[in-house]
């Protein structure tokens, strides 16, 4: 019984429902292994097991009238830019360190009304800027598979916790690639979904035309699960797709024969580590075998400028959506200075972290009279040319496939220093954000003892192809549900 | 110092800004019924600007602003969009204001207008766009400690706000005070906004320059904020066309600035030159989708459009009235409709003899009514049919002209129909010669000197004595009978 944090979702689905074990029974497991390993890795900024235990309480109600849902009683980390009623919501600033929503957002409206878990609220880069969950005013997460080394970021928490057994399955969001760099580093699944797939509503937003919420698994499946309890059309988020969600469970276990996959040559640079390459490489080998038709002459050549378009578009639309937090209404607030603008400036000053007020003021300086279009408007015009070539692509190609991250996961303090080279971490998962496309990472081996993650990147809405393709490798390949020793 | 002012013109430029009435606020389900509510109870996290909500466009907003552009004959853009213009203040919630930049809904319109005493003129429209209203701040002092304080009221944040811009096309306050009243009758004959000046929901900013006359380019324009009535705008353009007048006239250099009405100073004083303006860094709103507006949408508020004032007012014209009564029957809409149901209620006899009858009595006791109750013209009991009643019955003789108007003061405090009234007060006109001559006899009998008077010669004296009569009846006498009758008694002795 100590044991059942280990199980996948959808193992542990099976077996609650042939009474194996109660929902309370699982949350327990998964209290305890918190209570084990949680100071060592900090995944999470609030834990919540009272609520926790009720709403497994709740499951086991529901399991016995057999009204479940594959995620009834399972129990769930949640990244803490996503708003919950009544539960700290942070989004790992000092700025709303005690800020306790009046609302509901709709994913975890969705997580509840499957009678999913929340065992607490995960680590992040503060307002989902960073790479590695250093930039959390509640301190670092830790690499479940060397706690020397960062888990990745900005959703390094909601991928921490899986890894180390703190919860079943997660909700991060993506806005560069912070739910498939941190589930690289650190041997997990996830999926960043199409923009407007998952409604935004309630999420703490950061690059309001970039974030998407989506889920980080032991496995594809148990991805593809929480997928379907979250994707869909959400009257309060206008930007949500009108069209039902399919069932991504209905593309589990298909061939993969014939699938044409594009593996771009901008993706295999200088600056990635040999081990990730081989990693990739043998990959590639795996999906040929299964069938599908590899083509390595193709070109991105937008590619190098996603990162350049991304630094510009995510900062400015940053600088707007943290405009709202200054001190007055709710949050940290400042009020030791005599006027009521220095107040702001102070709540500001001491309230958000230094990479937050860094973005805050390029994309300031982007917006700014006279500096508009040389960078506002460029590189939404270069945005555009990135789409046509993802556009073009897929003309050809079913899925795209490049590594996730050119290296596996760093020390913790060795790039927190230098921007730029933090940044770069982000380099293969931006392209597809900038995009909107969806695109999902799954584990494709060891380097040095450390996981390597493989990314799949589909057309628009297609988040069926890649769940299909990666559950395939995955089962092929034998990476699923791999835990460390911790 | 006689005509300083005329070496100069005056060019003026007006931004309206209009609540709508539409039920719930422009980008959430909040009502916008907050009048006279407690502060912060029309609230939600959205229009609370709470961190990860999300607009979503109130659809009528968007049919009243589209009905609007229609009105003022702009063109309805089929591709527009919303922008966030950024800039922090404690009653912005977000610290964004969502607004419209660069695509605005409507643009290219114009309204027509006329001062008293000068010819008709069009004014042009730049721009109608959609746009969120603020929070209201309330400013306090402690009355122990005197320091200032500001209180947040969130009631009025995200209310549906229309921002009106016109073309730099007037040329005298006077101008500019038409202009704002012909638009405050378009925006309520379409019913779009209450647009009332003194209640905040329709508000005015003008640009103001002078430049010598006949110059093409613009001189330097002051802006002029803190209007709170039409009386203010005019005044605060007048003092603005002199103070600029003379401080040219001087040979200064005027600065581009805001300056700021101070109604019991009637003066504009400094707030900020353009060194201090704001950069808004206006940027296309991520959270919105751009709005397609199809042509059937278009056309489906064109189809509810209402006649406008110019054209009522022209029907009225045509009608036979006078300019004075057509431009005020056609003031409002309710007051031309009320008007044109009681002249159609009129049937039988001359349409221009209707026409005339039916505006007599509007402009008459409906008007006093309306004045005197503080009223709106269809809270009146006196329904447009009743109305047409009570006249068909003067004309047919049933009650007197002058009986009628205390009839209708019943109608109209009672909800009685004509009939009842007169039947229940026994106000139908005497017209029986057997029962006013009776009356006739006595009155003679009892007023020996005007007897004597209208004998010896003085015509005069037979209206005392018709007096005499009505005074008894109560008016309901029929005047003409009671004429002949006297004659008659009078001339037989």
């Amino acid at each position: 019984m100590s044991d059942l944090w280990r199980l996948t979702a959808h193992e542990a689905h099976e077996k609650l429902r042939a009474k194996e074990f109660t929902a309370v029974e699982l949350t327990e497991s998964v209290l305890a292994r918190v209570d084990a390993v949680e100071p060592r890795v900090h995944a999470y900024i609030t834990l919540t097991p009272e609520l926790a235990l009720e709403q497994a309480r709740e499951a086991d109600v529901r399991l016995a009238s057999g009204t479940a849902t594959p995620l009834t009683g399972i129990p769930v980390g949640v990244k803490d830019l996503i708003v919950t009623k009544g539960v700290r919501t942070t989004a790992a600033s000092r700025i709303l360190e005690n800020f306790v929503p009046p609302y509901d957002s709709h994913v975890y409206e969705q997580v509840r009304r499957a009678g999913g878990v929340m065992i607490g609220k995960t680590n992040m880069d503060e307002f989902a800027m960073g790479s590695s969950t250093e930039h959390s005013a509640f301190g670092p997460s830790r690499n479940p598979w060397n706690l020397d080394l960062v888990p990745g970021g900005s959703s390094g928490g909601s991928a921490a916790a899986i890894a180390a057994g703190e919860c079943l399955v997660s909700l991060g969001s993506d806005t560069g690639g912070s739910i498939r760099q941190p589930a690289a580093l650190c041997g997990c699944v996830g999926l960043d979904p199409t923009y407007g797939r998952v409604s935004r509503y309630g999420i703490i937003a950061f690059g309001s035309s970039l974030d998407q919420v989506g889920p980080i698994g032991r496995d594809v499946e148990d991805v593809a699960t929480m997928l379907d309890c979250i994707a869909g059309h959400d009257p309060r988020d206008s930007t949500t797709a009108p069209d039902p969600a399919p069932d991504y469970r209905h593309y589990l276990g298909r061939d993969v024969r014939g699938m044409k996959v594009g593996v771009p040559r901008e993706y295999f640079v200088a600056g990635m580590e040999p081990g990730v390459k081989q990693a990739v490489e043998t990959a590639l080998k795996t999906l040929e075998e299964l069938g599908c038709e590899i083509d390595t002459d193709f070109s991105l050549p937008s590619t190098e400028h996603a990162l350049a378009v991304y630094y510009i578009i995510a900062p400015s639309e940053a600088s707007a959506n943290l405009a709202r937090y200054d001190g007055v209404k709710y949050g940290f607030s400042d009020r030791t200075a005599g006027s009521m603008w220095e107040n702001m400036e102070h709540t500001r000053a001491h309230g958000f972290g230094n990479e937050v007020k860094r973005r805050i003021m390029l994309g300031t300086y982007a917006l700014s009279a006279g500096y508009y279009d040389a960078y506002y408007l460029k590189a939404q015009k270069v945005r555009t040319v990135i789409n046509d070539e993802f556009a073009a692509a897929f003309q050809k190609y079913d899925v795209i496939v490049t590594p996730t991250a050119p290296t596996v996961a760093f020390p913790i303090g060795s790039k927190v220093d230098d921007p730029y080279a933090m940044y770069l971490n982000d380099v293969y998962t931006l392209p597809a954000s900038v995009a909107g496309l969806p695109a999902i990472n799954v584990p494709c081996g060891f380097s040095e003892g450390l996981p390597v993650g493989l990314q799949v990147v589909g057309n628009f809405f297609d988040e069926g192809r890649i769940i299909q393709v990666a559950h395939a490798y995955e089962q092929a390949a034998g990476f699923a549900n791999r835990l460390p020793r911790l | 110092m006689p005509a300083v002012a005329t070496d100069f013109e005056t060019v003026i430029g007006l931004e309206v800004h209009c609540q709508l009435t539409t039920r719930s606020k422009m980008f959430c389900a909040c009502s916008t019924d907050y009048a006279g509510a407690a502060p912060n109870t029309h609230v939600c996290p959205v229009c609370l600007g709470m961190p990860g909500v999300l607009p979503v466009i109130n659809e009528q907003a968007i049919a009243d602003i589209v009905m609007t552009g229609l009105a003022l004959d702009c063109e309805i853009t089929p591709f527009s969009k919303f922008d966030r213009k950024n800039y922090p203040y404690p009653d912005l919630m977000k610290g964004y204001q969502i607004s419209q930049y660069d695509l605005p809904v409507c643009k290219g319109g114009s309204l027509e207008i006329q001062v008293e005493g000068h010819e008709p003129r069009r004014i042009g429209i730049t721009r109608v766009h959609m746009e969120e209203d603020t929070a209201r701040l309330l400013h306090r002092t402690d009355p122990v400690t005197g320091d200032g304080y500001s209180l947040v009221d969130v009631n009025r944040s995200g209310t549906p706000l229309m921002e009106i811009v016109s073309e730099p096309d007037m040329r005298t306050p006077a101008e500019a005070r038409e202009y704002l009243v012909r638009l405050r009758q378009v925006l309520r004959y379409i019913g779009v906004s209450e647009a009332n000046m003194e209640e905040g929901n329709f508000r005015c900013d003008a640009n103001i320059s002078l430049r010598p006359r006949g110059q093409a380019e613009f001189g330097t324009k002051v802006e002029i904020k803190n209007m709170n009535s039409f009386r203010a705008v005019h005044d605060a353009l007048v003092f603005e066309e002199k103070r600029q007048a003379a401080a040219l006239s001087a040979g200064e250099k005027l600065i581009q600035e805001t300056r700021g009405w101070v109604d019991e100073r009637n003066e504009t004083v400094s707030q900020r030159s353009k060194e201090h303006a704001n950069d808004y860094r206006y940027f296309p709103e991520p959270d919105l989708p751009p709005l397609r507006l199809s042509s059937a949408f278009v056309e489906s508020v064109r189809a509810r459009l209402p006649r406008l004032p110019a054209e009522r007012k022209a029907e009225l014209l045509d009608l036979g009235l006078s300019e004075h009564e057509a431009v005020t029957l056609s003031e409002s809409r309710d007051r031309a409709d009320y008007y044109d149901a009681v002249r159609a209620a009129l049937t039988g006899g001359e349409p221009a003899r209707a026409a005339k009858l039916a505006a007599n009595w509007v402009l008459g006791e409906v008007l006093r009514w309306v004045n005197t109750t503080g009223r709106d013209i269809q809270d009146l009991p006196v329904t447009p049919d009743r109305l047409a009643e009570l006249i068909t019955m003067v004309g047919q003789g049933t009650v007197t002209a002058q009986a009628a108007k205390s009839v209708f003061e019943t109608m109209a405090e009672s909800g009685k129909t004509a009939a009842d009234v007169v039947a229940e007060q026994g106000l139908a006109q005497i017209s029986g010669s057997d029962e006013l001559r009776d009356m006739v006899r006595a009155v003679i009998a009892a007023n020996e000197k005007a007897v004597a008077d209208y004998r010896a010669g003085k015509d005069s004296a037979i209206k005392f004595l018709i007096g005499q009569v009505m005074r008894e009846t109560k008016g309901r006498a029929n005047p003409a009978l009671l004429q002949d009758l006297f004659t008659e008694e009078l001339t037989e002795k």
